[in-house]
């Protein structure tokens, strides 16, 4: 069976609404497809007939900053993304992430939007996105709506985006303050399946000895993308020692539920790890956010 | 919104075309333009084999729509000949680009699959970047795998065309000495043939391959474990338009099963029969496209009664497990007894006892199985497929037709990887049955998918090792027991699990020694020939347990096997007296000294990072050996011919099979030096059973020798013919008649070879002589004597960094000896030692072939982890050359030695790390860090 019947290239989003809303069968938009094309392939996922390539919209390839927030979008490669500097200057945990997204030549087709509407609960693109309190775009024949990252999230593998009349264009994201930095780092496993285990993504902003305000993003740490609002809070208003880690490493380990996943890690290593991450992933944002002006 | 049609440009040159369904812009590229050079190893964009330049930025092609790359510029490798900059986009006719030559050079190029993808991709990297440092190379290449594991070579390749490229002097110095003993050709840095064919995509594997009228086919495989199969339906799948047949057990016109030494294995299970494995075949389709009969595959449905399942080698043991086959599951005992065990033990001082696991090992190679059948007009049986055993294949396919052996033929085609893994027959016989059927040409290829699930593994292990020592090191015993999982069927898991045995007690002289192993079948993939061949498991139980020992006695680990060590006068736990060619000493010399060197006294203690106090370093030491051939008592010969043709070029031809590992340029060198020319003036054929005499199965590391020598006396031979024609023809002695570069001289006179070969034919005689080289013949397990006529040894060295705070492991450095005999082209043996040491450190680190009662859970590569670039350390070799007085210039194995110490200096490097002692492969991080953690509370 072949994975399509047509790909169609739309090179606007009436094109590409057009092309979604009058198909001769199954029809999904598709981003770089470096998800969809094998998931199809592997039959996990059902036969689709008509797949509309919205990577070439240009509204789904800008990166500016827009009404003095940074828009990326969604149709850009990963590639495009590591090689911004808009966004190395204002989002490097964003960087970061995107850095680690598959492999080089994957990072010329993938998107970040792709990443993000594929729904997973620990996509490294999407968890640094989540400490950066990225909003999302969301387009559909009626006109454009704008959402918290979070709310497009039904649980695993579950996109809120109704993908045969919506489209997902990008994010914007705050642009960086004097006193506030970021870092993104994941563990792997490489043994066996060869996955990722844990990642974390770390935004915060400080004065000279005191998180004034951060934001915390742990994947996987639940079937939806939560912050890890109690270590948050526990770091809030503290000098970023030892002992204010320390406490925010116990709040993790109160509110957030690791899962053992059989040939990946345990649900106790994945704790381990969280408490190495935070230790490095904050520190990392606490220096950097010193670094500005 | 024209969607129908697509305009891109290919390698300068503009396409219109129509899209299909479904197509990939690999698919567009190999089979419509016939860019076959762009390879397709996984389809899963998972190992960059397929990576083309995509609008200056490489992409993966095999997952890229080619509707998507409408208006869009692509570089293929063909296109690449000339690029050297790209304000220059127009090829250059014949000029390599630097890339290019410098894979060349460096010996980059082993098996050749993933090459264009490697060129591809750093292509890419120096059009950004053109002088990126050794990290921003493994980086960029991080997701192009090689499993010849190039690396090195890859690195060194890439930074020679960076220099090229910004014009400064290209160093183009090697650092690989030649063999001690070189001769004129034999021991000196040779490139090999193959390698321009390689890099520019010229090279064509069996998928690359297409008839008129060509069918595709696809195996209908039964997916489930254990069971009976009660019914098969078929004809939904015959009625399917574009189907040409479909074919079930009972289209078999003979011999029902196959199997390299034990027929087991069915063509295709039968309605009745047992199903064992997952990758059984019931049927099989032949199509008009692939696409078509993959959809044939899904309208065949089948009924069975499951049965139990037995999923590992201990249970298959139980009394009470089901039976896989009818003559049980224990496949072989195999018993190992040298003196007394119970005096040996009573002998010793310490005696220590451990129990160590190793996982099922896929090869992955990067070219999947594939094979094109076709008959002829005169009703024979034409086979291309990149087999490692053409005359098996041969006589397995024959067997199956009850036809005479001759009457098919094995047209062997490069192959892109094998590692063992290409000796059993994969879809030679399939793809025959669906030629002879239709009467057409079929191609059967796997894709990734299939090709986990259905070829055999390498065996996993249990192994328990108890020895006996004295306290000044010397060994007194040495018991093992070794549980080996050989899956449904037999393929050479006897052969193996002997291997494993036999070396399970190290390349020790210990006086007593009993070893027991039991090969079982269970329902898992079947496991056979990989690599190491047994050794590599048993290698990393003896060499761990040899580590615990030097602790326990507070001994240095290298004095310990110093102590220990078989040298020249040992007798081997099978009862072989080692005459020559025992090298173990000199290699653990010479690894010593290096890694003392650089680390001091105490390399085996703990080193702290600076700046990093959380990672930790210390080397870890281990050694090896294993048989070169087949040895045990097997008759192991293989036949060579060599001819002077008109051209006064040579042709040498034998059936033995190049994987990758450079078996051509080691039999071109040793032609060269027997016939005194010029490499270049010597063509190595292979693998055609028409055209190439019988070289044997390629495996157990015997073609240098075995082969090798054939060639050699067929040199011999060829010389001392022409010889005696000119000694007649001219009235001349012998002795006043030598060969040079392309002339033969004859007392005073000259003559061209051209000449002469004329001058033979024209008398009616073939200037050609053929040779059937028989190894010195080895006696069975169990008779003592020589078991087998060489053993290559082996010392390594691996320095590693441990992260307390996470569990990871890096390995940073190898320092390695080989005694391999003599280093018949030490540009091809490098490849050999680096590649080897990789999937080593694959197989220690990452690398495990997960199956969960009896069902395939790694089945996509994405699931197994095999060596990228970035595991890539420095890597210091060592050539030891004791030479093995029957081998070609003294030669013995190389293809195996080189992996089997690494895993266990790297577990051993483990332990002096952080203390932490590995007895299961691969080396589980979140184990390691568990043990420090509970260490830590419990010293809190």
């Amino acid at each position: 069976m072949s994975a399509w019947q047509q790909y169609i290239l739309a090179r606007s989003l009436h094109d590409a609404f057009d092309a979604l809303s009058s198909p001769a069968g199954p029809a999904l938009p598709i981003g770089g497809g470096t998800d969809l094309l094998l998931e199809i392939q592997q039959y996990r996922h059902p036969p689709v007939h008509t797949l509309v390539d919205i990577s070439q919209i240009p509204e789904l390839t800008r990166l500016e900053i827009i009404q003095g927030r940074l828009f990326i979008g969604a149709g850009l490669t990963i590639r495009n993304i590591v090689d911004s500097p808009l966004v190395r200057e204002h989002a490097i945990a964003v960087c970061e992430a995107c850095n680690l997204i598959g492999g080089p030549q994957l990072r010329n087709t993938a998107t970040l939007g792709g990443n993000v509407a594929h729904a997973l609960p620990a996509a490294d693109g999407m968890i640094s996105l989540l400490a950066m309190d990225a909003r999302a775009e969301i387009a559909s024949a009626a006109g454009s709506r704008e959402a918290p990252l979070q709310a497009l999230f039904l649980g695993p593998g579950k996109s809120a985006i109704q993908k045969d009349r919506e489209i997902l264009v990008g994010f914007y994201l705050p642009l960086r303050k004097p006193g506030q930095g970021s870092a993104f780092e994941r563990v792997m496993r490489p043994q066996g399946v060869a996955l990722p285990i844990l990642n974390m993504a770390v935004w915060l902003q400080r004065t000279a000895d005191t998180v004034e305000d951060i934001r915390i993003a742990i994947g996987p740490s639940g079937p939806l993308p939560v912050r890890a609002e109690a270590a948050e809070a526990a770091l809030k208003g503290k000098l970023l020692d030892a002992a204010a880690l320390q406490g925010a490493m116990q709040r993790i380990h109160e509110t957030i539920p690791f899962r053992t996943s059989v040939m990946r890690a345990t649900a106790d290593y994945r704790h381990h790890l969280s408490e190495v991450l935070l230790e490095d992933v904050a520190m990392k944002a606490w220096q950097r956010a010193s670094s500005l002006e | 919104m024209d969607n129908s049609g697509i305009t891109l440009t290919v390698n300068g040159q503009v396409h219109s075309l129509h899209t299909r369904p479904g197509e990939m812009l690999s698919d567009l590229l190999r089979c419509r333009l016939g860019l076959t050079g762009t390879k397709i190893a996984c389809g899963e964009a998972e190992c960059g084999a397929c990576t083309v330049i995509l609008d200056g930025e490489p992409v993966l092609s095999c997952t890229y729509p080619a509707a998507k790359a409408d208006g869009k510029t692509v570089l293929t490798i063909e296109g690449l000949n000339g690029q050297t900059a790209p304000d220059h986009p127009h090829p250059e006719n014949g000029r390599l680009h630097p890339l290019q030559s410098a894979f060349i050079q460096n010996g980059a190029v082993q098996c050749g699959f993933c090459i264009p993808g490697q060129i591809m991709t750093a292509y890419a990297l120096l059009q950004r970047n053109p002088d990126p440092s050794e990290d921003e190379i493994k980086h960029a290449l991080k997701d192009t795998l090689c499993r010849c594991a190039g690396y090195p070579a890859i690195i060194r390749s890439v930074q020679q065309a960076a220099r090229e490229l910004r014009g400064e002097a290209a160093d183009a110095s090697l650092n690989i000495p030649q063999a001690a003993q070189a001769g004129k050709f034999v021991g000196r840095l040779q490139v090999r043939a193959d390698a321009a064919d390689k890099v520019t995509g010229k090279a064509i594997y069996t998928d690359d391959i297409t008839f008129p009228g060509m069918l595709h086919a696809r195996v209908k495989r039964a997916l489930v474990p254990s069971g009976v199969l009660r019914s098969l339906d078929v004809e939904k799948a015959r009625r399917l338009p574009g189907v040409a047949v479909v074919l079930t057990a009972e289209d078999i016109p003979a011999e029902h099963n196959h199997g390299l030494v034990t027929h087991d294995w069915p063509v295709m299970v039968a309605v009745g029969e047992r199903i064992r494995t997952v990758g059984d075949a019931l049927a099989i389709v032949a199509a008009e496209s692939r696409e078509i009969a993959t959809q044939a595959l899904e309208l065949i449905e089948f009924e069975y009664d499951p049965l139990p399942v037995v999923s590992g080698a201990i249970q298959a043991r139980q009394p009470d497990a089901e039976q896989i086959h009818s003559t049980g599951n224990l496949l072989k005992h195999i018993k190992v007894r040298k003196g007394d065990i119970r005096q040996g033990f009573s002998d010793a001082e310490l005696i220590l006892e451990q129990t160590y696991f190793t996982p099922i090992h896929e090869h992955a190679y990067m070219e999947p199985e594939c094979s094109v059948a076709r008959m002829t007009p005169a009703g024979r049986m034409e086979i291309y497929v990149g087999s490692q055993i053409p005359y098996a294949d041969r006589e397995q396919v024959a067997r199956v037709f009850g036809w005479p052996e001759e009457r098919v033929r094995i047209i062997g085609q490069l192959i892109g990887g094998g590692f063992g893994g290409k000796e059993d027959i994969s879809g030679q016989i399939h793809a025959a049955m669906l030629a002879h059927a239709t009467g057409q040409p079929v191609k059967l290829l796997f894709d990734r998918h299939e090709s986990l699930l259905v070829h055999p593994k390498r065996h996993a292990t249990q192994i328990r090792v108890k020895a006996g020592v004295k306290k000044d090191g010397r060994l007194t015993a040495m018991e093992t027991e070794l549980y080996g999982d050989t899956g449904a069927y037999a393929s050479l898991g006897e052969k193996v699990m002997t291997r494993a045995t036999t070396h399970s007690s190290g390349p020790y002289d210990i006086p007593h020694v009993k070893a027991d192993c039991y090969a079982m079948y269970t329902n898992n993939p079947p496991a056979g020939a990989f690599r190491g061949f047994g050794v590599m498991q048993s290698a990393f139980a003896i060499e761990s347990l040899i580590d615990e020992l030097a602790e326990a006695l507070n001994l240095d680990p290298v004095e310990l096997r110093r102590i220990n060590a078989l040298k020249v006068g040992s007798v081997t736990n099978t009862g072989q007296l080692l005459r020559d060619s025992v090298g173990l000493l000199e290699c653990i010399d010479k690894v010593d000294c290096e890694v003392r060197r650089r680390a001091g006294a105490q390399p085996f203690q703990p080193r702290p990072v600076l700046g990093a106090p959380h990672k930790v370093r210390a080397w870890g030491f281990a050694v090896g050996f294993k048989n070169t051939g087949l040895g045990g008592g097997a008759p192991d010969k293989a036949g060579a011919e060599v001819e002077l043709r008109r051209d006064g070029t040579f042709q040498v031809r034998s059936s033995s099979a190049e994987l990758g590992q450079g078996l051509p340029t080691v039999l071109q060198l040793i032609a060269a030096e027997e016939l005194n020319q010029p490499p270049r003036l010597v063509e190595v054929l292979l693998s055609d059973t028409d055209l190439t005499p019988d070289g044997g199965p390629t495996t157990a590391s015997r073609q240098t020798f075995v082969t090798g020598n054939a060639v050699r006396h067929a040199a011999k031979a060829l010389c001392e013919l022409v010889a005696a024609d000119l000694s007649e023809r001219y009235d001349t002695s012998p002795e006043r008649i030598r060969f040079i570069e392309g002339l033969a001289q004859v007392g005073e006179r000259w003559i061209k070879l051209t000449d002469v070969a004329a001058q033979i034919i024209a008398d009616g005689r073939q200037p050609m002589a053929s040779y059937t080289y028989w190894a010195p013949a080895t006696q069975p397990l169990g008779n003592g004597g020589d078991m087998h006529f060489a053993y290559s040894f082996a010392a390594q060295a691996a320095e590693v960094e441990v992260n307390t705070r996470t569990g990871e492991v890096s390995v940073l450095t190898l320092v390695i000896a080989n005694d391999v005999g003599f280093a018949v082209n030490p540009l091809g043996l490098r490849g050999q030692i680096d590649g080897g040491a990789i999937m080593g450190i694959g197989h220690a680190l990452t690398e495990e072939f997960i199956v969960k009662d009896g069902c395939v859970v790694t089945d996509r590569l994405a699931r197994y982890r095999m060596p990228s670039i970035a595991f890539t350390p420095e890597i210091v070799s060592y050539v030891v050359e004791h030479p093995v007085p029957t081998g070609p210039f003294g030669a013995k194995g190389v293809g195996e030695i080189v992996l089997i110490p690494t895993s266990p200096a790297i577990t051993n490097a483990i332990f002096h790390a952080v203390g932490v002692r590995i007895h299961r492969l691969p080396v589980d991080q979140e184990k390691i860090l568990l043990e420090l953690k509970t260490r830590a509370d419990y010293n809190r």
